[in-house]
Order: C-alpha cells, then structure tokens, then sequence
C-alpha cells in the first residue's frame, strides 16, 4: 500500500500542486513497520521501509495495521474516514515537528488517503 | 447554460450587541414561518444557500440566515483589531435573540449546526417562550478537545488552508466533491482567529451538559439530527444529550457528517423536510 505512493501521488498533477511547498521526509508507522516518505515538492520521491537506524524525520503519523487496514478502505466506517477521526478516537499518534504537517496538512491528508484508490480500483 | 437569478435576497442590519454597533449581512428567501438558520463555527451564512433556493422549503418557511459578526460579509466591530475574539454563550444567545427581535419574526424556528446546534440548547433553557421550535443539527451538550486550536491562527501555516484541512474529515466520504469543496472554500475564507475564537465556545466555556435536564421540549419541540459521519459531534454524543431532556427527538443521518446543509444539501433535505412539515402541522393545530 504505502509502497506504491510515488505512482498514486505523482500522476496526480492537482494534488501535486498542493504539496509544491513541502518538500520533506516523514514516517508512516504501520503497527511494527516504519516507512520514510521522501517529498519534493510535493512529489513523492521514494518510499522506504524500515526498519532503521538512527534515521531522521520530521514528523510522524503512527497507528496499528488493524487501524490503517480500516483506513483504507474503499468506503471507511465512520470514525474511520480521516486521521483527525482516528485522533479524536485516540487509535492514532502524530509526533516531531508538526509544523510542515499542518502547513501542508490538506495535501498531507490526501497522501495518507491515497492507498483508498487502491481499494477503489482506480489504481492498477 | 442559460442565466439565472436564485430567490435570495442578502441586506445589512445595524444591531447593538453588548453595547457596540454591529453591521451583520443577513440573507433570505421565501414566505412563512420564520426560520432562522445559525451557521457553523468559522463560516457563514451561506451554507444555508441550498435550503434557500429549495422551493419545498420556502414556499412554508421564510429562510433567514446571518453571518455572525467578524463572520462571512458582517463586519467585527470598530476597535477589533486590539482585542481577541472569542465567543461566548451569553454574546451569542444575545446575538441570535437580538437578531430576531429587530426582524419582528414571531416565534421563529431556530435551526443551528454545531455552535448552531449547541447554542439551540440554551435557547431551549433561556427563550422557549419566545420560539416555535428548535432544531439542532450536529447538537451535543459538550465535545472533549481533540486537537490543539492554536494550529489554526499562527504566522508560519496558513490559517485558510489549515482550517479547511482540520474540518475537511468532517464530511462524509460520500459527499459530492463540488459541495464539499464549496464547504471547504467558506473555511479558507474565515478571518485570523475567528474559527479559534469560535471553538472557545464550542470546545471550552459552552459545556452546557448540567443544564440541559431542565429543558422542556412541551413549551418548544427540540429535534436533534445529526451525520453519522460526524466525529466532532458524534451520534453518540447527541444521544448522549438527547437521553438528559424529555420529549427531545433525535435522528441519525445517514451518509452525511458535520455540514449536512451544505456538503450534501439534496441528502439533507430527505431528513429535514419531514421535521419541517412536522413542525409546520403542529404550529396550525
């Protein structure tokens, strides 16, 4: 899933216009599963997966696999939809420097979302 | 395509509220009973712009709604650049109970979604008498803070962008993308700290859940409908209001979230038409 945000991201053109001021490296934890998103402007350079040592982020967006596997649903349960349901719910931990993340916050929601598509079939 | 005119007709009114001139932009359509619309925390009237142009409605109910000072096209009172706006549950009460006096509508319906629908909880203590119902749209007596607000008024993220963002989980995935985008542009338009200054009744001094038991829903019917998508102010969190007042009736909206009116206005209406036609059978009896 998080593998294949370079071409979910990057064939999207409007959403790359989004991001076209952050340009970063932040982690998405899956359960036990680190994996460190390269930005550039907006583009999703590479997406590595852990684990790793001694490595830098800025910020990182943690929940359990059972919890992304909700996420990424095509349709997701209410409560499911969107990080800050999942924040509010207490099933997910945001920590670094928050900044680029909120200053870029709509794109950086949809990068999270973007493995949906996979689940609606728009993605092969 | 060809041209149109929609039926809302948009003025100002200058109102004395807490003592300061106030000019607030109000807009409306139709003829009948009033009712009164009270946005959501950091936007404005125009959420309401689907329910003014929809003929089922207007052809019963006069549809009135204002921006809220600091809010949409009314203005923040003189002087507001040296002071933090933040609002209250007594300035709003007096806002909306000012509001409605200055127009002579008798016995109006107040519908409001989310500060909306909180602050229709208070009008049920403190004004039944002067109200023909209420409605509260994502209505909860209290909701727990979840995030930190300060995110939303500092110098280094925009404040439009990220207002739009926090909000943007509160509508339903099914949602049309041209409403919800829509709903999300009236966030991006929100003035410096507005949307902040809004929560601080929301999220902090409006808890209203000690209060709330004493509501007598004889002397004005309260319908409470809320999107089951919402997790600002959840299903459970208006049941849980719902279960401390008697006679309060209490539906779930299917497939809509925070912003029933506006992120999905055709979906709404399903559930509001009958609360309204309700309404309307009782106020002839």
């Amino acid at each position: 899933m998080i593998e294949r945000l370079p071409e979910l991201v990057n064939g999207d053109a409007a959403l790359v216009r989004r991001g076209r001021y952050f340009t970063d490296v932040f982690m998405i934890e899956v359960g036990d599963v680190q994996y460190l998103v390269h930005v550039r402007q907006g583009r999703i350079e590479e997406v590595e997966r852990g684990p790793f040592v001694m490595r830098s982020w800025r910020f990182a967006v943690r929940a359990s696999a059972d919890i992304w596997d909700r996420f990424w649903q095509k349709l997701p349960d209410p409560g499911y939809h969107d990080i800050f349901a999942l924040l509010h719910k207490g099933e997910i931990a945001f920590d670094g420097d928050l900044q680029p993340m909120m200053a870029n916050l709509l794109y950086v929601k949809a990068v999270i979302a973007a493995p949906r598509m996979l689940a609606a079939g728009k993605a092969s | 395509m060809t041209a149109r005119i929609e039926p809302i007709i948009g003025r100002y009114l200058h109102l004395e509220l807490e003592g300061r001139d106030h000019r607030i932009y109000f807009e409306e359509a139709g003829d009948g009973i009033p009712l009164l619309c009270l946005h959501t925390a950091g936007s404005d009237a125009r959420q309401f712009r689907a329910l003014m142009s929809d003929e089922a409605i207007t052809s019963h109910y006069r549809v009135i709604a204002f921006d809220m000072p600091w809010h949409g096209k009314s203005s923040p009172p003189a002087g507001w650049e040296r002071e933090e706006y933040q609002l209250s549950t007594s300035s709003y009460t007096d806002m909306i109970m000012s509001f409605a006096r200055a127009l002579d509508l008798d016995q109006p319906v107040v519908m409001g979604c989310s500060i909306g629908g909180r602050i229709v909880l208070s009008l049920a203590l403190e004004h039944a008498g002067e109200l023909g119902a209420l409605i509260g749209l994502q209505c909860g007596a209290y909701v727990q803070r979840y995030y930190d607000s300060s995110w939303l008024n500092r110098p280094d993220v925009h404040g439009g962008e990220v207002c739009a963002a926090i909000v943007s989980g509160l509508i339903a995935p099914q949602s049309p993308e041209e409403h919800r985008w829509e709903t999300l542009w009236h966030y991006m338009q929100g003035g410096p700290g507005v949307f902040t200054g809004d929560l601080h009744f929301y999220q902090v001094e409006g808890d209203i859940r000690g209060r709330i038991g004493a509501i007598d829903t004889t002397q004005c019917p309260l319908f409470m409908l809320t999107g089951e998508y919402d997790y600002s102010c959840a299903p459970a969190d208006t049941q849980a209001a719902a279960a401390l007042i008697d006679g309060a009736r209490v539906v779930i909206m299917k497939g809509l979230a925070h912003f029933p009116m506006s992120e999905n206005p055709e979906l709404f209406r399903t559930y509001l038409l009958p609360v309204l036609d309700e309404i309307r059978g009782a106020s002839k009896a």
